[in-house]
């Protein structure tokens, strides 16, 4: 249906129902676009380059996280592990930069490790049917002590120079903006138009239908917890290399942002509905009212706030704009 | 019947239990003394009360992944009712728990009125109570309590630590509640079947209102016991505390998906984690290797269970 509703021609009658079947990354890109305008209006700054900047780079691995997590969550799966592996990507990035390994290898190995780790995860919720919430439970806590244990928590310093990829600027823009477009336009298209994206939402949508046109869901959860792998890899090395240091630490309640970013873009916690350029979008939201806030002036303190009011009036839109279209 | 009991999930997990305590008493010689294991029930008191709470929850099929968050809320509420608002203090602590109740509420009504699925509304109240506890208490802790109020976290009743007394209490009252009363069997009827069950008359979302609501009471009331412990405020209390809650209640045999589960099951599932953590950092294991073996042991006893009985669904 949201296929269909989105290749009409857009007349008036049809309005509501083109809102319907592609809403919530509308009002995500609608709440990014009067932030701009108020904020921008209430103190010029907000505008600058530097300052846009800093909001499209920012949270760039959250988004980019936030993609593997919204087709795991679209294929009716959910993983709170996802921030401790991305702790466990950066330190194993920059362990291997800071003991002289080349640094195409310090990119690589970490994200190859977390697909392989990811496909296991997978593999353990396909084939052994244990739920996916007691799995990653379980891993959070195996990566998050093992991380610990294996690096009593020092941190890493005095990387090379060209390790750091997330502050490389091609043409003036931090490249970390240019992976999260990329990235979330190739796995919208591949969403869209390849069989596996399809047989995610099949499989998401109505597991018995999947498994009756002779989907195997068990391959496709793994191959999506796979794919899972390699964007947190990613957004792990981009992560790693945003500061000077590493401090070998799990990023607190990431797991819990990433999954948030998936939810507000529209993604449906019920699965089998959902696009990634909405989790995208939701991501960089966050990053403008952390701006925002700071530009009008409210305590820091109060953004988690914001934030919390923020997300809870949105999932009642969107619940209430749900029960109106259906 | 025997073997039914045998396959049960309770059964393995006691089995398991005893194994551990076993092996860790031969492991470190203070493992298995009074004073040792009644200081663990000490420290398990907090998660023990919240997971009594979401043993419910997760039975009816819902989760709450913002218990941690109320905790931290109601410790900010209680310091700044006593301090900053000049209440007595037995009064602000009766103000924190009813806050806590109202959160606990609140979480119920977006996930009954609006029918929010519970993980993505507790998400957002996990956001919004941890955010409203940091807006509050702008960083500043709150001390300086009177002696009588660190009874609650740190006095003894009979030998036996005071909130070791609240946790067992609390125990019985939702075993017995769980087990043995028509709103107990209401609990299973809404996680086994919510459209069933209210075709059978029952107030699905009468029986939800009052479960999340009894979150938040015990949440804040852990609040209670965790700042009387601690001997201070601060905003970050409690940060995590739902995953360590929900990991007791899950390896305790309790259903993700609804309608099964058990309070002994929960109380099982929290005691094997503390002795766990205890007894592997007497034995020399470092702080976060503990954190690897219950990780280890939450996915081993689940993919027991299922190898054990491939007739259960999920």
């Amino acid at each position: 249906m949201t296929d269909a509703a989105i290749r009409r021609p857009i007349g008036r009658a049809n309005w509501r129902r083109f809102l319907a079947g592609f809403g919530q990354e509308i009002v995500v890109l609608l709440a990014i676009a009067v932030l701009f305008v108020v904020v921008g209006a209430y103190n010029q700054r907000f505008l600058s380059d530097t300052n846009i900047n800093s909001i499209f780079a920012g949270n760039a691995y959250i988004a980019i996280a936030a993609i593997g997590m919204s087709l795991v969550i679209i294929s009716g799966h959910i993983d709170v592990s996802v921030g401790s592996l991305i702790g466990v990507i950066a330190t194993i990035a920059g362990t291997l930069a800071v003991s002289g390994y080349p640094i195409w290898m310090a990119w690589s190995v970490p994200v190859v490790f977390a697909v392989a780790v990811n496909a296991g995860v997978g593999a353990l919720i396909a084939y052994a049917r244990i739920p996916s919430i007691v799995v990653t439970l379980g891993m959070l806590s195996i990566l998050k002590g093992g991380l610990i244990s294996a690096t009593g928590g020092a941190w890493i310093t005095d990387m090379p120079e060209g390790f750091m990829l997330a502050q490389m600027r091609p043409f003036g823009i931090p490249s970390a903006v240019y992976f999260m477009v990329a990235l979330t336009g190739l796995a919208a298209l591949f969403m869209r138009y390849t069989d596996f994206g399809r047989a995610v939402y099949a499989v998401g949508g109505n597991l018995e239908a999947a498994r009756a046109a002779g989907l195997s869901p068990q391959r496709t959860v793994v191959g999506v917890f796979a794919l899972h792998g390699l964007f947190a890899g990613i957004a792990g090395i981009l992560f790693a290399t945003q500061l000077q240091v590493i401090q070998s630490t799990v990023p607190p309640n990431l797991e819990l942002t990433v999954i948030t970013a998936a939810v507000i873009g529209g993604v449906s916690i019920l699965g089998g509905t959902g696009t990634v350029i909405g989790s995208t979008l939701a991501a960089i939201l966050f990053a403008t009212i952390g701006s925002a806030l700071i530009f009008l002036n409210v305590s820091a303190y109060w953004l988690r706030a914001v934030l919390g009011l923020l997300i809870l009036a949105t999932v009642l839109a969107d619940m209430a704009r749900r029960r109106r279209s259906r | 019947m025997t073997a039914g009991l045998l396959k049960r999930h309770e059964t393995i997990l006691a089995g398991l239990t005893v194994l551990a305590l076993i092996v860790l008493a031969l492991l470190s010689d203070k493992f298995f003394t009074a004073e040792n294991l009644l200081n663990q029930g000490r420290l398990m008191s907090e998660v023990g009360l919240v997971a009594l709470a979401m043993t419910f929850i997760i039975v009816t099929g819902g989760i709450d992944l913002s218990v941690g968050s109320i905790l931290g809320l109601t410790a900010i509420l209680l310091g700044v009712f006593w301090q900053n608002a000049g209440m007595p203090l037995p009064l602000a602590m009766a103000a924190a728990l009813a806050c806590g109740t109202l959160a606990g509420l609140g979480n119920g009504l977006i996930v009954t009125r609006f029918r929010v699925p519970p993980l993505i509304a507790t998400l957002a109240t996990l956001a919004l109570y941890r955010g409203l506890a940091e807006g509050i208490s702008q960083a500043r802790s709150v001390r300086g309590y009177p002696e009588w109020f660190f009874y609650f976290g740190q006095g003894e009743l009979l030998g036996v630590p005071f909130q070791l007394w609240i946790l067992g209490l609390a125990t019985s009252v939702s075993a017995v509640i769980l087990g043995m009363t028509p709103f107990g069997r209401a609990t299973y009827a809404v996680g086994a079947n919510e459209t069933a069950a209210r075709f059978s008359g029952i107030r699905a979302n009468a029986t939800k209102l009052w479960i999340y609501s009894a979150a938040g009471f015990l949440s804040a009331l852990a609040a209670v016991v965790f700042v009387s412990r601690v001997t201070t405020t601060r905003s970050d209390m409690g940060t995590g505390l739902e995953l360590d809650v929900i990991t007791g209640v899950v390896l305790g045999g309790t259903s993700i998906f609804g309608g099964r589960g058990t309070i002994v099951g929960t109380a099982l599932g929290l005691i094997l984690i503390q002795a766990l953590k205890n007894g592997l950092a007497l034995s020399g294991v470092k702080g976060d290797g503990t954190i690897v073996v219950i990780g280890i042991v939450l996915i081993g006893a689940i993919l027991a269970g299922a190898v054990f009985d491939k007739n259960r669904g999920g």
